[in-house]
């Protein structure tokens, strides 16, 4: 949504002041050439990034050191170089500090079976410091939140792997922290429970108290919940995108896939003025205006080229990804 | 019923204060360790010799009743022989409650993979540790050095301030014999559920260690024809070490100071150990 005023308003509204653009958030995450060594093994290789957005997103294929990005962040493992700052405290020196702000979701199974659900996370409210009785009033409110409540008083090791989930979400945020960090939420969840935990992770980050960032290598969870994204891949950032910005610049095209073409046809198609790129029997057609879809049938019929298939369409994450990974 | 808000919100009230947060681990673990009905009544029945001894020194101090009962005068003698007994006694008792209770502290957590939920929020390892061996120290110091120390204020009243300022050692050689038995028991039922991170088989293991500890060592100094191998039985180091505090005549094959340094390097091993396995995620390099 943009705020900037227009030239030739009325005049009275030109005479008065502008309004003040809202401040810029503060840097979630700063990575300044971060790299982790795991013996002789660089797991992470010099990141660089400043990530402001409500929700970020960690995405990359298995191993790229995503979950290794985050359990450094946590301070679990040191930095063999270069520094990273959360909320602008340093990894390094004030990892206490840092804790007190952070709720963390594991991508694995952490839980204490002989426990409810209820004790475990009045336990871990109390770790975090908040006083007995208070500690046990938001353990309540977090199992209510996740939809716990019936089953709160079962040891939590008697619990489906779902319900496993929505245990370690309510621990994350039992403390009320300002930073979630989720390690794939939605790993092992039918999909209205899925449903239900990005609702969830909506309706946090919508709240506007805490700040998100999740994890995962499922693109559907991060094009539904963030709004920043960053790829990962074997252990360098292959890309980073504002995903808000990238939906508003992002222009519609045209997906064609045909039979029986040669490249006359492509170069036909760029002849009228628009942007193509061919891959295999697909062609990607950005129209410019005043260019229609018949008249890629004609050009088509022209040319003996037998459409199979036309469809408007936008970039996906998806493409995005796909796009990352290949460079 | 309580309705609960379902929404989210952040929390601004008031925090404990960061250094008595191992509190909290200590008494959630507590809580779990008396839902167990065999450890409570085992714990209750570690409270039967003390109740013994205490009749003992009421005897001790009423002579008419010995002289009723024909019991010669020099029977009940209340000396550092009678601590000793009762040091050793409590001893063994407090071994047996590490094996059944002290496994279960650690081995829980890490079996199910509950450490980083501990350690992403302002709690260190450290405070962990302190946390999970606070319960067992506070549990053994129940049965040992606490009881034994009522018992000698009771002596000391009863047999007058000579009597207590001429044995005023004995209560310090119950506070630091219990200290050091406590400690080693501690670190090593918690190092080895650390690293089996099975319940019952780190029970077993510490058993294993102080029952077969014995067999090896004297296998070792038969073969060997040595008296070194009695360093590879705890009991023995400890009984060494008992036996010195509380200036007791036997004869021992090695003598206390080094006793203590070993008892020493199996503390500093088992805290080695422990502070291996006890970290969030485990690296693998």
């Amino acid at each position: 949504m943009s705020t900037t005023a227009q030239p030739g308003a009325a005049d009275g509204a030109a005479q008065q002041k502008p309004p003040a653009a809202p401040p810029a958030p503060l840097p979630l995450v700063e990575l300044q050439d971060l790299s982790v060594r795991f013996g002789n093994r660089d797991i992470l290789c010099g990141l660089t990034a400043s990530l402001r957005g409500r929700a970020i997103g960690l995405l990359g294929p298995n191993g790229a050191g995503k979950s290794t990005l985050i359990n450094t962040l946590l301070g679990f493992y040191p930095p063999h170089s270069g520094s990273a700052r959360v909320f602008g405290y340093d990894i390094r020196t004030d990892t206490k500090k840092l804790r007190g702000l952070i709720g963390y979701m594991p991508e694995n199974d952490a839980f204490i079976s002989k426990m409810s659900a209820v004790s475990l996370v009045q336990m871990m409210a109390e770790l975090s410091g908040l006083p007995t009785g208070v500690a046990l009033e938001r353990a309540h409110e977090a199992l209510f939140y996740v939809g716990l409540a019936e089953a709160r008083y079962r040891q939590v090791g008697t619990y489906s792997l779902g319900m496993k989930q929505l245990v370690k979400l309510a621990q994350a945020i039992v403390h009320g922290p300002k930073l979630l960090i989720l390690d794939e939420p939605t790993n092992g969840l039918d999909p209205s429970a899925r449903q239900r935990m990005i609702g969830m992770i909506h309706e946090m980050r919508d709240s506007g108290e805490v700040r998100i960032v999740l994890c995962s290598h499922l693109l559907r969870d991060v094009e539904d919940t963030c709004d920043e994204v960053m790829i990962l891949k074997q252990g360098r950032i292959v890309h980073y995108s504002d995903l808000n910005e990238e939906r508003r610049s992002n222009r519609r095209f045209l997906e064609v896939e045909f039979y029986g073409a040669n490249g006359d046809f492509s170069e036909a198609i760029e002849k009228l003025g628009c942007e193509c790129a061919l891959r295999s029997n697909r062609l990607k057609i950005i129209l410019p205006d005043g260019v229609e879809s018949r008249d890629i049938f004609r050009l088509a019929a022209e040319r003996d080229v037998r459409i199979r298939k036309l469809n408007f369409r936008r970039d996906t994450l998806e493409d995005i990804f796909l796009k990352a990974m290949e460079s | 019923m309580a309705v609960y808000r379902r929404t989210y919100s952040s929390y601004t009230g008031a925090l404990t204060p960061a250094w008595s947060r191992w509190f909290v681990l200590f008494r959630y673990a507590r809580r779990n360790l008396f839902r167990s009905k065999f450890l409570t009544a085992f714990f209750v029945a570690c409270f039967f010799y003390p109740v013994l001894c205490l009749a003992a020194i009421y005897l001790a101090h009423n002579l008419a009743f010995l002289e009723q009962i024909g019991a010669p005068s020099g029977l009940l003698v209340i000396d550092n022989k009678f601590f000793f007994y009762f040091m050793n006694v409590q001893g063994w008792l407090a071994f047996v409650l590490t094996a059944f209770a002290g496994p279960g502290l650690i081995s829980g957590d890490l079996a199910n993979g509950a450490l980083p939920l501990y350690f992403c929020r302002p709690f260190s390892r450290s405070e962990y540790v302190l946390g999970k061996a606070s319960v067992l120290g506070i549990l053994l110091s129940q049965i040992t050095w606490v009881p034994g120390i009522i018992l000698f204020v009771i002596q000391a009243t009863l047999a007058g301030p000579s009597w207590a300022w001429d044995h005023l050692w004995i209560a310090g050689s119950l506070i630091v014999s219990s200290l050091i038995w406590i400690s080693i028991l501690s670190l090593l039922a918690m190092a080895l559920s650390a690293w089996v991170k099975w319940r019952i088989v780190a029970g077993a293991l510490l058993l294993a260690m102080l029952f077969f500890g014995a067999g090896f060592a004297q296998a070792i100094n038969a073969v060997l024809r040595i008296d070194s191998g009695h360093f590879v039985n705890i009991a023995y180091l400890m009984t060494t070490i008992w036996n010195s505090l509380f200036q007791i005549d036997a004869e021992r094959a090695i003598p206390a100071v080094e006793a203590a340094i070993a008892l020493l390097v199996y503390c500093g091993i088992s805290l080695g150990l422990l502070m291996r396995k006890v970290r969030a995620y485990e690296v693998i390099r």
